[in-house]
């Protein structure tokens, strides 16, 4: 590992002034940031330790209805908050479907936002990466890519977003809270992260020295909490990013969808909401005629990056027992196997 | 620069004087405090045998930066048993086979203290399974692993009701 200096600012400005020179990098938990410099995939100069910065460990159920989680609230705890997994179901079971308890024990909201793909090539650096090292090339073109992107991918980059977590808080219109040199602003989660395109180097719309503070839920997104489900395949059944995953959230009134949310983990460099899925589930019968249209519609640009052809089939299936799961009604209780579609009562669903 | 930090480990206040920010709790628990019951497997995250209790949570020491757990309190494998009395989870790994070679032992062990102090799995050997699966056994001794952790489970769960 490359030597760092270190500091721990006390307060949100003073940790942005020193995260704003250029080799400095923020520090919460560590638990991407130093597998990444102990591969030699990420270099910084100083480590900007903002574990210690005052009131961004807190869970506030605000009074508008919408809850406001602080970017250090750890990922466990976040999903063990009773009141927030009652109102959030499937947000509480994408975290923890994701990594193992350990991990989510450390994990902070903000580092989940800001987790870095896990792309083979990007994270060896004796292989091209164009989102490691700008302009130098893409080793997963014509590599191992069997996992990688069908949609949103370009020439350059054909990595995907590994979060679980992201994939439920873009469905639902989560807004990211970002203190910056000039002040606090707020940015929907769907615009933090980019897609590749001529510069995948550039993988989120943070500047220098942009700290996340806070993570929104807008009132309406608890609207959703009675046919709410996130589903995820992996490789195994525990412990493994998604090969392909969807959040799907319902609101049904009279037999009809009156509102739907759905996203999809695993595809893409960013968690992609499919928002012509959800137009095409408006005021229909929640049935399996209408969820195989909402998945057809959900991958109606998808295209293969490599050897991936099947991840585009494999998605609509998933987004079809998503869509059912979540009619059929959010489970009074998180499965004993968070998202796995072998968890009883999802298999045949 | 040097940083000066202090521990708590195994009940014991400690002192360190770092010259170099790149230490991990599990070096130092191992290099400076000669305490090599947490082991290094991948040291990246993946294998669980680091795991310790920080503030009471379990989590992977080779991800930890020391410098930034300055004032914590740590439980590592040498802490649990009391005296000559083994902890009641490392008793049932032996009871139950819970090993083979014995490398990721005191990981599994220090995890599944930490999963009963989360209280999430109960005497479910599905839930348990799932979270325990931050653990790797390369022998494959996960059947005596879930036996044991269960065994403590219902054991702990029953004394409740009659207490």
């Amino acid at each position: 590992m490359k030597p760092f200096d270190y500091v721990r600012p006390a307060t949100i400005a003073e940790a942005v002034t020193a995260a704003a020179q250029p080799g400095a990098t923020y520090l919460a938990a560590g638990t991407n940031l130093l597998d990444l410099m102990k591969g030699g995939v990420s270099r910084p100069d100083r480590l900007v330790d903002v574990t210690r910065l005052k009131g961004l460990d807190r869970i506030e159920h605000l009074a508008d209805g919408s809850v406001r989680i602080g970017a250090l609230v750890r990922n466990a705890d976040l999903a063990h908050d009773m009141a927030f997994a009652k109102a959030y179901p499937a947000v509480a079971e994408a975290l923890l479907s994701g990594a193992s308890a350990q991990l989510r024990n450390a994990a902070t909201v903000g580092g989940n936002l800001l987790q870095r793909t896990r792309c083979a090539y990007f994270y060896d650096p004796a292989s091209r990466c164009n989102r490691r090292e700008a302009g130098s090339g893409c080793d997963a073109h014509g590599g191992e890519n069997r996992l990688h992107a069908v949609l949103g991918w370009s020439e350059g980059c054909i990595a995907t977003h590994p979060s679980d977590f992201c994939v439920p808080l873009v469905a639902l219109d989560a807004i990211v809270e970002i203190e910056g040199r000039s002040g606090r602003r707020e940015l929907p989660l769907d615009e933090l992260h980019r897609l590749p395109g001529a510069a995948p180097e550039r993988e989120t719309a943070l500047e220098p020295g942009d700290l996340i503070v806070a993570l929104r839920l807008p009132a309406v997104a608890r609207d959703f909490a009675g046919h709410a489900r996130y589903l995820k395949v992996r490789e195994r059944t525990s412990y493994a990013f998604a090969v392909v995953s969807a959040a799907a959230a319902l609101r049904i009134e009279n037999g009809k969808i009156s509102d739907a949310r759905l996203a999809l983990g695993g595809v893409a460099a960013k968690p992609w909401r499919a928002r012509a899925a959800e137009a095409a589930l408006k005021s229909v019968t929640p049935d399996a005629a209408s969820f195989r249209a909402a998945a057809q519609a959900a991958l109606a640009d998808a295209k293969p990056s490599g050897d991936n052809a099947f991840k585009i089939e494999l998605a609509r299936r998933i987004v079809v027992r998503a869509l059912t799961l979540a009619a059929a009604g959010t489970p009074a209780r998180i499965p004993a196997l968070p998202a796995s579609p072998f968890a009883s009562g999802a298999l045949h669903a | 620069m040097t940083h000066s930090i202090s521990l708590t480990v195994n009940g014991a206040r400690r002192d360190f004087q770092l010259d170099d920010p790149r230490v991990t709790l599990l070096d130092l628990l191992r290099e400076r405090l000669q305490l090599t019951g947490t082991k290094k497997g991948c040291d990246r995250g993946q294998c669980g045998a680091c795991t310790i209790l920080v503030d009471g949570r379990r989590i992977n020491s080779c991800l930890a930066l020391a410098i930034s757990h300055d004032g914590a309190d740590i439980l590592t494998i040498e802490g649990v048993a009391r005296g000559d009395q083994l902890h009641p989870v490392q008793a049932a790994f032996i009871a139950h086979d819970g090993f083979q070679c014995g490398f990721c032992t005191p990981g599994q062990i220090m995890s599944a203290i930490g999963m009963m102090r989360e209280a999430q799995a109960g005497d479910d050997p599905e839930r348990i399974r799932e979270c325990m699966s931050g653990n790797l056994c390369r022998c494959g001794a996960y059947a005596g692993i879930v036996d044991a952790v269960l065994e403590v489970q219902t054991h702990e769960a029953s004394q409740r009701r009659s207490a």
